[in-house]
């Protein structure tokens, strides 16, 4: 498999697609995670989501994590995409696939990476709220940014 | 004395924001990154530094205390929230 392992994506991610690429006929068992957009958090109505990330850091990391977790994990194939920018309710922010000979490893791994993922990947996201407020998530603390 | 160094910045997330831009080039003569970050707070309005913040220099995730060189790309990690 020659696809990234970890990428970031400007458009709508293709789920199918990535399904494709951790396919292996030695693999008995696909695990995937899907994020997608939420409409509330921490008590506030959310409209829409932006993520941004530190790109080349972002895919050096994503990378990294997910060597990782298959060297971990009795694995065949996992694959994480990104994708970044407007995002609207229910759209689809992370995915990640896993394929392995057993199930217990493929949801294990998949579990792994995306907790890692989300505790360590250059990327950030802003909440535009109902009520015409816009924040940076875990930045409570900073400056918000009002929706101009 | 430090020797002026020429860098460049790049703003991410709530930096972009208050830097009002994407990225910079700048000669500065702090030595770590921890002193340009406090140099920079007079010049925008970025947070309290604290543990939660993390730096990068040349893409790579760098301690604040590291010394900076001429040429550096530095970049502000605010707590990432992705996935």
């Amino acid at each position: 498999m020659n696809a990234p392992l970890f990428s970031i994506s400007h458009e709508p991610l293709n789920c199918v697609a990535l399904e494709n690429l951790v396919r292996d006929p030695q693999a008995g068992a696909f695990v995937s995670f899907v994020g997608w957009v939420r409409d509330h958090n921490d008590g506030r109505k959310v409209l829409a989501l932006e993520y941004e990330s530190y790109e080349v850091m972002a895919n050096q990391e994503g990378e990294r994590i997910v060597k990782q977790v298959c060297a971990e994990f009795n694995v065949l194939h996992a694959i994480c995409a990104h994708r970044v920018g407007q995002l609207a309710l229910g759209e689809v922010a992370v995915w990640v696939g896993v394929s392995a000979a057993h199930r217990a490893e493929a949801f294990r791994a998949c579990q792994a990476i995306i907790d890692h993922v989300k505790h360590t990947v250059p990327i950030w996201k802003k909440e535009h709220y109902a009520n015409g407020d816009a924040e940076w998530v875990h930045c409570h603390h900073c400056a918000t940014a009002r929706e101009e | 004395m430090s020797e002026a160094k020429k860098i460049s910045l790049l703003y991410f997330a709530i930096f972009r924001d208050l830097a009002g831009k994407r990225e910079e080039s700048l000669t500065c003569q702090a030595s770590s990154p921890h002193d340009l970050y406090q140099e920079l707070q007079t010049r925008y309005a970025f947070p309290a530094f604290g543990e939660h913040l993390k730096v990068a220099i040349n893409n790579e995730f760098a301690a604040w205390h590291d010394t900076i060189q001429d040429g550096d790309t530095i970049a502000f990690i605010a707590p990432v929230a992705g996935g």
